[in-house]
């Protein structure tokens, strides 16, 4: 299949590139961009004139909910929404059910992947048995079966032990290791500790719970020259360990899910179980400098942390419900209001939403080179869209964004030069 | 934060009653003056008035309690309702059942009030946001966040001994960090123009930024009950100790426990209350708690007649809400 996107603005950050071009696309792959390879002839041409074309979505961190929890999502639901969304490639964490700790796991998820044929979607392995923090997994199996890296799954190895043999069995095979810092204990609780969890009567989860995690794992890093990944920073301090271990040259990297760059604590005062995330909801200093972080590289990717529910799972009293937001819909939407919002410039918003991710999963994705694989995203920046039930795609409805008016909807989505997606501009 | 709570009609009446937060002083006054004439109902010959006759309220409990459920109890049955006691900890919940489905089982059963105690924060707000409309919830309780009927109750004993609210100095001592009355009761003092709101307990028993209530944080005993009119104890959970938040119940006697000697640093004619139920030689002796000052067994009383109060306000509203008679 031969397609031109004709008169968009291209931007693809790993190249500098930013400018009205038309992008060729041939056998799957990025032809050309500008010019025409010789003898192009297109099968179909995609007018672009007005809209953004840029690499693909990669989203690190989205539950699928398959296999073990279909009742909430499948994959085939969840990379219909990807696609729809302008992502092209999803990272699955480790604790579906059964967990992703053999390789039968990992080839069975990327058939169904496959299958539903709407995004591609990488695994995390996980670093110990049944995500239990006692016995390592086969990583090296894991690896070879296709798994992008080895991860905590969001529940954080308690015994320094352990993690420091999983991050040196993990450092022998080359593999990147994603952890999520917060302190299974000290983390054990429902809302950011401060004034609102105080009025509200609801258990706190201090600062500490991530930061105190995050410096462990620094420590023990330090010794090693593992490459370590950190998801879902919630609070500022976490943000300026991160950037002084970056200074050091450990070579860390981090992200933070959209949700933590537009809600603070003060969401959660009408107890609204939507805003139920772990890590919580901080303060507006912590969403100031997450914003700043993303802005300056600290933090690469920004990502959805998407976790769909079904309805039960959120009607009930506040502590009592299942913490996550469905994020896949939103995500371009939401972080292009960061932009709005003075926080980024546009072709370093995209970066964080493709290259960024790529390079942290050592990808040759995200990016518009000519000879790679054509995974586009092609949308208009201009257009208003309020977030309703009816226009959600995800089986999760579980968003505390209803009722927002966002901007900027996917008109085009390519898998592998593949048209996934087509909606209205 | 929305401009109108979900307890309150477009005209500011309250349709329900779940936290003292957010609520004005005639909404206070409103309900001690209500129950300051309701109080006499008890001395009378025949302890009824009409007022809920033909009504059904509905007592749900998912935590246990004695003293706040029977108040309830007496407090709906003096105004002539019918009245159905559920303990949810011992029924349905075990079983796995939902608190939406337990919701609609008993509102099919034609209620008009539900008067709920549950151990997570805004369990009473989810129902309000759930029940029909002509459903009042008073909330008897909810996690660590509120439980307003008690600050009423307490104010409204502080009231008959102590009129003037911005000339008093009231000091609530113990575990701040997990009490639902400390909670309303320092937005309820708040709201009346207390003069001066401390806390007094160790930093292992105080939320963050407790400060940001409006109240002046003590962490010595003594120093805190200088000059103080009103001391109100708060019962210590014996769990507190499994979570390393206390060495002991000896230590924190020691240190926060009311004694005589204590309380001599207060003011002459201070009076000293609790919740109940007390933990005797835990957080108050029993000197005090039988002395002179104690107040205790009188909040108890009161608490019936304020509950009489909520009720019917509440209540009123609705029936003015579907047209019917009130």
């Amino acid at each position: 299949m031969r397609i031109v996107i004709q008169g968009g603005r291209v931007i693809d950050p790993a190249h500098q590139t930013d400018s009205i071009a038309d992008l060729f696309i041939a056998d799957g792959q990025i032809a050309g961009l500008g010019r025409p390879p010789g003898g192009f002839i297109p099968e179909q041409v995609i007018n672009a004139h007005k809209h953004i074309v840029c690499p693909g979505l990669i989203d690190l961190c989205a539950r699928l909910r398959e296999p073990g929890q279909e009742h909430k999502a499948t994959i085939a639901s969840e990379t219909r929404a990807a696609a729809a969304g302008g992502i092209t490639t999803l990272v699955c964490p480790p604790d579906t059910d059964p967990v992703i700790d053999e390789p039968a796991v990992v080839e069975w998820i990327r058939r169904r992947a496959k299958f539903a044929g709407q995004a591609r979607v990488l695994t995390l392995g996980a670093l110990t048995h049944r995500l239990r923090g006692g016995h390592l997994t086969e990583m090296a199996a894991l690896q070879e079966a296709g798994c992008a890296g080895v991860s905590d799954g969001g529940h954080p190895i308690a015994s320094s032990r352990v993690l420091r043999r999983a991050l040196e069995y993990a450092a022998t095979f080359g593999l990147t290791v994603f952890l999520t810092p917060l302190d299974p204990e000290l983390g054990n609780g429902l809302a950011h500790e401060g004034q609102v969890a105080t009025r509200m009567g609801l258990s706190g989860i201090p600062v500490a719970a991530e930061t105190g995690m995050i410096a462990r794992d620094l420590e023990l890093i330090r010794d090693l020259g593992v490459r370590v990944h950190f998801g879902r920073l919630s609070s500022s301090r976490a943000v300026d360990l991160i950037a002084r271990a970056q200074a050091e040259g450990l070579p860390v990297t981090a992200d933070v899910a959209v949700h933590h760059l537009h809600l603070t604590e003060m969401d959660l005062t009408r107890f609204d179980s939507r805003c139920h995330v772990r890590p919580p909801l901080r303060g507006l200093r912590d969403q100031a400098v997450l914003r700043a972080g993303l802005a300056s590289g600290v933090l690469t990717a920004l990502c959805s942390d998407h976790q769909p529910h079904e309805p039960d799972a959120k009607q009930a009293p506040f502590g009592d419900t299942e913490p996550g937001i469905s994020g896949l819909d939103t995500l371009l939407g939401l972080s292009l209001r960061l932009v709005r919002d003075g926080v980024l410039p546009l072709p370093a918003l995209i970066e964080r939403l493709t290259w960024g991710p790529a390079r942290i999963l050592g990808l040759d994705r995200g990016h518009l080179g000519v000879g790679a694989r054509a995974d586009i995203c092609v949308f208009n920046p201009e257009t208003d869209w309020r977030v309703e039930p009816s226009v959600l795609n995800s089986q999760g409805q579980n968003t505390p964004f209803l009722g927002w008016e966002l901007q900027g909807r996917v008109t085009y989505t390519l898998l592998e030069g593949h048209i996934v997606h087509e909606g209205e501009g | 934060m929305s401009a109108t709570h979900i307890q309150l009609d477009s005209q500011g009446r309250l349709l329900h009653f779940l936290t003292i937060e957010g609520l004005t002083h005639r909404h206070l006054t409103d309900i001690l003056d209500t129950a300051e004439s309701l109080r006499g109902v008890a001395e009378r010959r025949v302890k009824k008035l009409p007022t809920l006759h033909g009504k059904t309220v509905v007592n749900l409990f998912f935590e246990a309690s004695t003293r706040t459920r029977t108040t309830f109890e007496l407090a709906a049955k003096r105004l002539s309702a019918d009245v159905l006691n559920l303990n949810i900890a011992t029924s349905s919940a075990v079983k796995g059942e939902s608190l939406l489905d337990t919701l609609h089982n008993i509102e099919a059963m034609q209620c008009d009030m539900f008067v709920m105690r549950h151990s997570q924060s805004g369990a009473a707000e989810f129902m309000a946001r759930h029940v029909k409309p002509h459903i009042a919830v008073l909330n008897a309780g909810d996690g660590c966040h509120a439980h307003p009927t008690q600050a009423m109750l307490d104010v409204f004993t502080i009231r008959r001994h102590k009129p003037d609210f911005p000339s008093l100095q009231i000091a609530i001592v113990g575990d701040i960090l997990h009490s639902r009355v400390a909670r309303s009761l320092i937005h309820a003092l708040s709201i009346l123009g207390a003069g001066n709101i401390r806390v007094i307990a160790p930093r292992t028993l105080l939320p963050a930024q407790v400060e940001n209530l409006g109240v002046q944080v003590f962490h010595r005993l003594p120093e805190g009950l200088r000059d103080v009119d009103v001391v109100v104890m708060l019962r210590l959970q014996r769990e507190r100790m499994e979570g390393a938040l206390l060495p002991s119940e000896q230590e924190f006697f020691q240190q926060y426990g009311l004694t005589e000697e204590r309380l001599a640093l207060a003011k002459p004619d201070a009076i000293v209350m609790h919740p109940g139920p007390i933990n005797r030689g835990v957080e108050i002796d029993s000197r005090v708690a039988d002395g002179p000052r104690s107040v205790i067994l009188e909040q108890v009383t009161n608490g019936i007649a304020v509950r009489m109060a909520i009720m019917s306000i509440t209540l009123g509203h609705h029936a003015r809400l579907t047209g019917e008679d009130a």
